[in-house]
């Protein structure tokens, strides 16, 4: 079972991961505000209508629908006490969704990030961090996950934590950070940054790379940064459909079917192999991604201009790496 | 960068070189060393307010300017902010007792349905460092909660933010109250959170939509001078 997902990567060359969770449930009728895992137990139909959505329109492997389903996350909806129970039920379903199809599809125990800031800057510390991702890996993998996928993170302290915590639960693992701030993450890593940090990992993920953040565009300059540092790993992007346009009441993501389309083939180009979306990305975009990553030779790897002209333009000036970028002000005394 | 300046007294500093090293200490968190400035500035006679904009928020701008550039992020910001914190605790009983001048007031929180608290926390620090007074109202907050805070005291500036595509419109749903009951136009609206932006903030009647902590401060300011002016024209 662990080696399921490097197994049909290795077949296929790359694979089609799933598209968004939260922005399809409200599509679903999920309130803002509701937590998004209580509907495992409350409307399990329409959780395996969500994974239906991406498996039928070829994802190869999906995330379940776990992404706030740690106790400092569920707290929020006073499920704490629920942890074990939600992440399993997620599990469950999407092992069963998965098992009816014909082709092997992998089902990924998705695991967000706390929302707290870890110590020292912040107030949550290693050990409870470490707790509370372990708690959420055991009940992913006790509903039957084949790894779990550990996701929008921001902070490599939290990166660390979750990867400790999943190796106490005996699981393998894939995990993605969010660079949505010029560049870099919110707590200000490069994208060579996290190569270093999965290098120094004692349990590395299976493969790693980036999700969410500003929009397609951005997420392939992050991608372009990932693979000039020659990670040892495969890489994983999964970007979001576009930018988010407000219409008529409705947030509404501008990414078409057709652009992401092209987001697939040149993160494929620039030698990302597990490819997926994020916030906006329906089966619609997926069937589109599938269909142009089975009919399209391999590319050289695009520029940044090729894929701004394709995808359009980028939320900052820079890629965050500090190369021709701004630096930090002279001081008179260095904090030592 | 030469470490030979590591052991700078700083009681040795002339004032405008202590101001300029608490700037640098601002900047890199060094909470301490701003405590100990915020003293000796005071016990050289300086004013409290003077040492709370000539040192503290001149400090917290240049921190703001970096931080919305992309060369500083959120945990330096944070620590900044922490740095910053532990000198305005000497200085808020004694502004007090001065009667210094406030800069404004301001309510913030994040609107109903959303349970995102890092993007406005930074807001508020920010605005304080700034020398604005904020009521933070937290997290999911429906439409009641901002009106009933506004209503309580004196404010000039509504803060709300979102960070799921989700919640933001439920922004509109509070501008629309305020238009209802009258009492839009009293105040300065800035929005704020990862999916929105300025053509948003426009549509739904906002006055500002601020990319980040430090653009919320600075649009505050213009703005808060902006209403003066219109005010004594």
């Amino acid at each position: 079972m662990s080696d399921k997902m490097m197994k049909l990567l290795n077949k296929q060359g790359w694979l089609l991961a799933d598209g968004a969770t939260g922005t399809n449930l409200f599509n679903m009728g999920l309130e803002a505000g509701d937590a998004p895992e209580l509907w495992n137990d409350r409307h399990p139909d329409r959780i395996k209508a969500l994974y239906e959505g991406s498996v039928h329109a070829g994802s190869d492997l999906f995330l379940t629908n776990s992404f706030g389903g740690n106790a400092s996350r569920l707290k929020l909806h006073s499920a704490q006490g629920r942890v074990r129970e939600l992440n399993r039920i997620a599990a469950e379903i999407g092992r069963d969704v998965a098992d009816r199809e014909e082709r092997p599809v992998i089902v990924a125990g998705s695991m967000g990030p706390t929302g707290e800031i870890m110590l020292p800057v912040g107030t949550l510390s290693h050990e409870l961090a470490v707790e509370m991702f372990h708690e959420q890996a055991e009940g992913l993998k006790e509903g039957g996950a084949d790894l779990a996928w550990v996701e929008t993170i921001s902070a490599a302290e939290e990166f660390a934590a979750a990867a400790e915590g999943i190796a106490l639960a005996g699981m393998d693992w894939c995990g993605t950070m969010s660079f949505d701030t010029a560049g870099r993450t919110m707590m200000g890593l490069a994208a060579g940054d996290m190569v270093a940090l999965v290098a120094g990992l004692k349990s590395p993920p299976l493969a790693f790379g980036a999700n969410c953040g500003v929009g397609a565009s951005d997420l392939l300059r992050t991608m372009l940064g990932m693979a000039a540092e020659n990670p040892d790993k495969p890489l994983i992007a999964k970007g979001n459909a576009g930018i988010p346009k407000y219409v008529e009441g409705h947030i509404h993501y501008d990414g078409t079917p057709d652009l992401m389309a092209d987001y697939a083939l040149m993160a494929r180009d620039i030698g990302v192999s597990i490819i997926g979306g994020c916030c906006g990305t329906t089966p619609q975009h997926l069937e589109r991604m599938r269909h142009a990553l089975e009919n399209t030779e391999r590319g050289d790897p695009p520029g940044l201009d090729d894929i701004a002209a394709r995808l359009g333009g980028f939320s900052s000036p820079g890629d965050g790496s500090g190369e021709g970028g701004p630096a930090r002000r002279e001081r008179r005394r260095r904090r030592g | 960068m030469s470490d030979q300046e590591d052991d700078i007294i700083l009681a040795e500093l002339s004032d405008d070189e202590l101001v300029l090293q608490m700037h640098d200490d601002l900047y890199d968190g060094l909470k301490d060393e701003i405590t100990e400035g915020v003293n000796i500035l005071l016990g050289r006679k300086w004013t409290p307010y003077d040492v709370l904009t000539k040192a503290l928020v001149e400090g917290m701008r240049i921190v703001g300017i970096d931080f919305r550039d992309g060369i500083l992020f959120v945990p330096e910001v944070l620590l900044a902010a922490n740095a910053m914190k532990a000198g305005m605790a000497i200085l808020k009983p004694l502004l007090a007792e001065t009667g210094a001048p406030r800069l404004g007031r301001m309510v913030i929180g994040t609107v109903k349905g959303d349970i995102h608290d890092i993007g406005k926390n930074l807001v508020t620090m920010m605005m304080e460092g700034a020398g604005f007074e904020v009521t933070d109202l937290g997290i999911n907050n429906p439409v009641e909660n901002y009106i009933g805070a506004l209503e309580a005291q004196e404010t000039d500036i509504l803060g709300m933010s979102a960070l799921l595509t989700t919640t933001m419109p439920y922004m509109k749903v509070v501008i629309d109250t305020m238009v209802e009951k009258g009492m839009r136009d009293d105040y300065i609206v800035l929005v704020g959170g990862a999916p929105l932006n300025e053509e948003f903030a426009k549509a739904i009647g906002a006055d500002s939509y601020c990319r980040d902590a430090a653009v919320a401060v600075e649009t505050a300011k213009a703005l808060i001078a902006k209403k003066h002016n219109q005010m004594h024209a």
